[in-house]
């Protein structure tokens, strides 16, 4: 009986390895263009083979120490930033006690999560433009423009303060829920022993989300190669290359753009070998230390 | 002094309420600036003179949208691609989740097909790899390039395998005893059981493919395949971006003689399919996150 029902299980899940198999598993082996000389005539498997030739050449690149920098500092910077402005979102809206008010501010914020970066990016081009309206306000204020979009002074900070501008609102949405799990008592407790409303959001709200905190950190140890590929995408140019170009930008303008498919393929598998093992040690922490199970 | 208290706690209220109408303009301002733009007159934007209501109102640039064929056949690649991308997303993750939401005891390979699918969600061969298998398919410039890579979307499945594992397990025991198969026992017990889940899965399923323009820019080589939002990244971001060739005052020019009421008008007509559904999106999309995150 038992077994019988197994059956129809395996001819369930069919479809999904089928699709698996083909569009995530088998493009696994194609990264062994990484270690061939690759020949698009002859194929990923009997392209002549070369050893560690791509990456000894990826490493004499005079380009490629700027671009994990620029990875890993794009993404720090955007994870602890938003971070912030989530905690900092959740507490204050956690103390507003208007329902109405409360969930108008929600509808807002959330929003921009939802748009895609190419209209995100129309619409940063055309507000941080030489021309934009926040030049515009610069000028009356009598400050000369600023090229938010082609100068690398700029740029980083813009990719951080838009990134945050869309994901602050979402990001909250864990911190406000484990902020209605505290326990009332609690702040019945420090209100007779006088603390007010400014002490009782430090001294209760903000330790009862610490280990939220904690574990949403820990989550994004997973994103510190994750810059934002489709926001840089659709926000930089020839002009800023030097500041915004990130691994995964770099893998699609030197590697597919330019045919350089080994190199492409070598700098990607670097990205998925240490994104791999990046996942697995947040993975491990969080669920030791908090108890989180994806499943 | 409960005087003194009642007219701290006012400060206080009106400080944070202010503080989170700021961070609430933060939002809504570029967008109304978007929406000024789309509604005024070509040299009132050129001149700086919009903000956020329109100058000189008038349809000019929504028209010339309307009488754009290119932007209205990447309108329809995309809502075809919603459809069918979305159609086969919804289908294969309520079968799978429901695979696997099986003890193992009824389904011993059950933690098997699991690694699999965790594993591909956690590596992946890389952008070079994943174009190379598709051309060898010869599937560049198809639809099937866009809707059936990603026709298993495993965050999806693993949500809503979740929330089928979180059903009591009588319902199930009780359908068995009627004698319902596996499939039946899908169908008429668990998808029905489970619409919220589904409904959540599926409105993240319909956005992610309403946004994608990688996909299409990186598989589709002919522009007539370009979904909207490929078709969008090419006519507004990189036709407006800063050309490394042109010193700053001809990008101001370039600036100046780009269609900035038209492209404003396109970024807003994209964004309507999204603000259509939003307010679903919201009713369901939290219960959607903490089930699929944290779990304490």
């Amino acid at each position: 009986m038992r077994n019988k029902a197994a059956v129809h299980y395996h001819v369930m899940l069919i479809p999904a390895i089928v699709i698996l198999a083909v569009f995530s598993i088998y493009p696994m082996f194609g990264a062994l263009i990484a270690f061939e000389d690759f020949k698009p005539g002859k194929g990923i498997w009997h392209s002549p083979f070369v050893g560690w030739d791509n990456f000894r050449y990826m490493f004499s690149l005079p380009d490629i120490k700027q671009i994990f920098y620029n990875t890993v500092s794009i993404a720090v910077l955007k994870i602890v930033f938003t971070q912030i402005f989530a905690i900092v979102f959740a507490l204050l809206l956690n103390e507003v006690r208007n329902l109405f008010f409360k969930k108008t501010v929600q509808t807002i914020v959330y929003l921009p999560h939802f748009i895609s970066w190419v209209l995100l990016g129309g619409i940063m081009i055309n507000l941080l433009s030489l021309d934009g309206i926040v030049n515009e306000a610069l000028k009356t204020l009598g400050i000369p423009p600023i090229f938010f979009l082609g100068s690398n002074r700029w740029f980083p900070g813009v990719l951080v303060g838009t990134h945050v501008w869309q994901e602050f609102g979402f990001s909250a949405i864990v911190y406000l829920a484990a902020l209605t799990g505290i326990n009332p008592s609690l702040y019945e407790a420090a209100a007779i022993d006088g603390a007010g409303r400014l002490q009782r959001l430090l001294y209760v709200s903000l330790p009862g989300i610490a280990s939220t905190i904690i574990l949403l950190l820990t989550l994004d140890l997973q994103n510190v190669l994750n810059a934002g590929f489709e926001q840089i995408l659709n926000l930089y140019n020839p002009m800023v290359y030097e500041s915004g170009d990130i691994i995964d930008t770099y893998v699609y303008r030197a590697g597919l753009r330019e045919f350089q498919y080994e190199l492409g393929t070598a700098v990607g598998l670097l990205k998925s070998a240490v994104s791999f093992m990046m996942i697995a040690v947040s993975y491990f922490l969080a669920s030791r230390f908090a108890n989180y199970r994806i499943f | 002094m409960v005087r003194s208290f009642r007219s701290a706690d006012r400060i206080y209220d009106t400080l944070i309420a202010v503080v989170l109408i700021l961070l609430s303009l933060s939002t809504l301002l570029p967008l109304l600036h978007i929406l000024a733009v789309s509604f005024s007159d070509k040299a009132s934007v050129a001149g700086g003179m919009v903000t956020f209501y329109p100058i000189h109102f008038t349809l000019a640039a929504y028209r010339a949208v309307v009488s754009d064929h290119a932007f209205f056949r990447a309108f329809g690649i995309s809502v075809e691609r919603v459809l069918l991308g979305g159609g086969l997303q919804f289908a294969l993750t309520i079968l799978t989740a429901y695979a696997l939401s099986r003890p193992k005891s009824e389904f011993r390979s059950r933690n098997v097909y699991m690694w699999v699918l965790v594993f591909t969600m956690i590596f992946s061969g890389g952008l070079i790899p994943f174009y190379l298998t598709i051309r060898d398919l010869h599937m560049l410039d198809t639809m099937a390039a866009l809707v059936l890579p990603t026709a298993v979307p495993v965050f999806n499945v693993i949500v809503l395998m979740n929330f089928f594992k979180s059903l009591p397990k009588e319902l199930d025991e009780a359908a068995l005893m009627d004698g319902a198969g596996p499939w039946y026992r899908m169908i008429a017990l668990y998808v029905p059981l489970s619409l919220p889940s589904i409904a959540t899965v599926t409105l993240f399923s319909v956005v992610g493919h309403w946004n994608a323009f990688f996909d299409g820019m990186l598989l589709m080589n002919s522009p007539d395949k370009y979904p909207l939002q490929t078709y969008l990244n090419q006519i507004i971001v990189q036709a407006s971006l800063p050309q490394s060739h042109l010193t700053p005052d001809q990008i101001e020019q370039m600036a100046k003689l780009s269609d900035r009421t038209v492209n404003s008008a396109k970024i807003l007509v994209g964004l309507v399919p999204i603000l259509v559904i939003y307010p679903f999106l919201q009713r369901y999309f939290v219960t959607g996150i903490t089930l699929g995150s944290i779990k304490e």
